[in-house]
């Protein structure tokens, strides 16, 4: 079987301004991302065959293609939970492109998360299951869901308020860079970090993302047809979704190893199809809704042991010129959170060498989508 | 304050808590318990359950403080506590709850700074039926 290995590119990235309010609705801002992208890949719309987003995606694919212009579809899918579906939606557009269901691919995100609601205050949608084991007891965020699997973590591994605070000062010192981030011209100390309000603790307002209004996509075609495309393709080497069995998502309260997250399946099947490993790696984009999720993620994804994460981000670590520079366009934490996708485009930047922050000569890229919920991960190479 | 919006896998859950008894799920054909509650058995395959009691004592697995922004019920409260207690009798099964002074006190009625991982906890329940859990040595 040929599978999928380096046989898709991604040839075109796109993406709107990010901020706490943009005036455009997310219909809009779908279509200014996607445009920008086929751009970017010098692709026709009408030359669009395949479309692919998250489940809690609101402009459908109706929408954006009669709006866009766009061709014949032959392929359309929507990836659930959340952020950890951005991955997945390039990998199931690289698989349709692969196996002969379609040329042209085009995934999105479109979310205006800065200006609207917040999810959790919707309390007439509340899913029976787990919300009745949870919520009445005021676990009512994501956050607060996240910060019992840090306290825990942090309780049986010695891990750090220290070492959540080098995640989340990597993140902000790469937004630094970033004239395209939110959090550009907003340097962050270790006395800012430690003197923060809390959110949940262990987890104070430095730990969580951002809430940011942007869109962004990217174009998926074959690697034949890559060639003709205007910048140099970014390859899938590999791709892999992950839901562990006994799994509960972000209250995963409820088996034998609660911090054994999704990350650890989708990595297994990452690294099986792979041709390389996590040591050649050069720099990784690893979802980062909460700083928390580095840690557990860098275990699940082999860069070091159960209960090493913490301490892996000693040291620089995660800086440009560390072991591995992480999130180099900020993150979600620092340059804009729309899902992850952002982690995406600036995985696909890195490899064409046109990232605000570089890593010299790099070309071997770890994406990552959500941990804590099912998931998906993207090995790119160029 | 949210009450629980049940479904026909919980609705027994909560009928014997309203009872005062802290009961699970468990496979009536190989004896597993499993939570949340479920059709069927993903050890053994069996659709038959029963409703096992339980002794009602656990430690505390983990626990967070929320602070605003909160739904304005919980905002009134916060700080709060919520742990998660590991139970003696099924440790793989832990519930979410609050630790409190006594039953039906509330979210806010022990102070953050009295809760430890570990420490040994018994569950009460409040004129509603909702499961809170006390310090066993307060």
């Amino acid at each position: 079987m040929a599978g999928l290995k380096d046989a898709t590119a991604v040839v075109g990235i796109g993406q709107t301004p990010f901020a706490k309010h943009l005036p455009d609705d997310e219909r809009t801002l779908a279509c200014r991302a996607v445009l920008a992208a086929l751009d970017d890949a010098g692709i026709a719309p009408g030359e669009v065959d395949a479309l692919a987003s998250y489940t809690m995606e609101e402009t459908d694919e109706v929408e954006l293609a009669k709006a866009v212009g766009l061709g014949d579809l032959t392929f359309f899918s929507k990836v659930g939970y959340g952020g950890g579906g951005s991955c997945a939606t390039v990998a199931h557009l690289a698989a349709a492109i692969a196996t002969g269901q379609a040329t042209v691919g085009v995934a999105w995100r479109s979310r205006k998360r800065g200006s609207g609601p917040r999810p959790w205050t919707d309390t007439a949608v509340q899913l029976p299951t787990p919300a009745q084991w949870t919520r009445p007891f005021g676990l009512l965020r994501p956050a607060d869901e996240i910060a019992v699997l840090t306290r825990r973590y942090m309780h049986e591994y010695g891990a750090t308020r220290d070492h959540l605070f080098n995640v989340a000062l990597a993140c902000r010192n790469r937004a630094n860079q970033n004239s395209a981030a939110i959090m550009y011209d907003r340097p962050l100390t270790r006395e800012m970090y430690m003197t923060s309000r809390w959110i949940s603790e262990p987890l104070c307002l430095f730990d969580n993302c951002l809430e940011t209004d942007g869109a962004l996509a990217c174009v998926i075609v074959s690697r034949e047809r890559a060639r003709d495309c205007r910048h140099t393709p970014v390859y899938v080497h590999s791709a892999a979704q992950g839901l562990p069995a006994q799994h509960h998502g972000m209250v995963n309260y409820w088996n034998d190893d609660p911090l054994t997250g999704p990350a650890h399946a989708t990595a297994r099947h990452l690294w099986k199809h792979a041709d390389f490993t996590p040591q050649d790696v050069d720099v990784a984009q690893i979802y980062d809704a909460f700083t928390s999720l580095i840690p557990l993620s860098l275990e699940g994804y082999g860069f070091c042991g159960r209960g090493e994460g913490g301490a892996f981000t000693e040291g620089g670590a995660l800086e440009i010129g560390g072991r591995l520079p992480l999130n180099t366009g900020g993150g979600g934490l620092s340059e804009a959170y729309v899902h992850g996708f952002n982690l995406i485009n600036e995985g696909v930047k890195q490899l064409r060498g046109t990232s605000t922050a570089q890593v010299p000569g790099a070309a071997t890229c770890l994406v990552t989508a959500g941990e804590g919920v099912p998931t998906s991960a993207l090995l790119l190479r160029s | 304050m949210l009450t629980p919006v049940t479904d026909a896998d919980g609705a027994p859950f909560w009928r014997y808590a309203a009872h005062g008894e802290l009961r699970v799920q468990a496979c009536a054909d190989c004896g597993e318990p499993r939570f949340p509650p479920r059709p069927c058995c993903p050890d053994c395959q069996s659709f038959a359950s029963e409703w096992r009691q339980l002794g009602g004592h656990g430690r505390i697995w983990s626990y967070v403080v929320p602070h605003p922004p909160l739904l304005p019920d919980y905002a009134a409260q916060a700080p709060y506590n919520v742990i998660v207690v590991e139970l003696a009798d099924a440790p793989r099964i832990r519930l979410v709850g609050n630790l409190v002074t006594q039953a039906g006190a509330p979210l806010n009625s022990l102070s953050p700074d009295r809760i430890r991982i570990g420490a040994k906890v018994q569950v009460v329940f409040t004129g509603t039926g909702l499961p809170q859990w006390i310090l066993e040595r307060p």
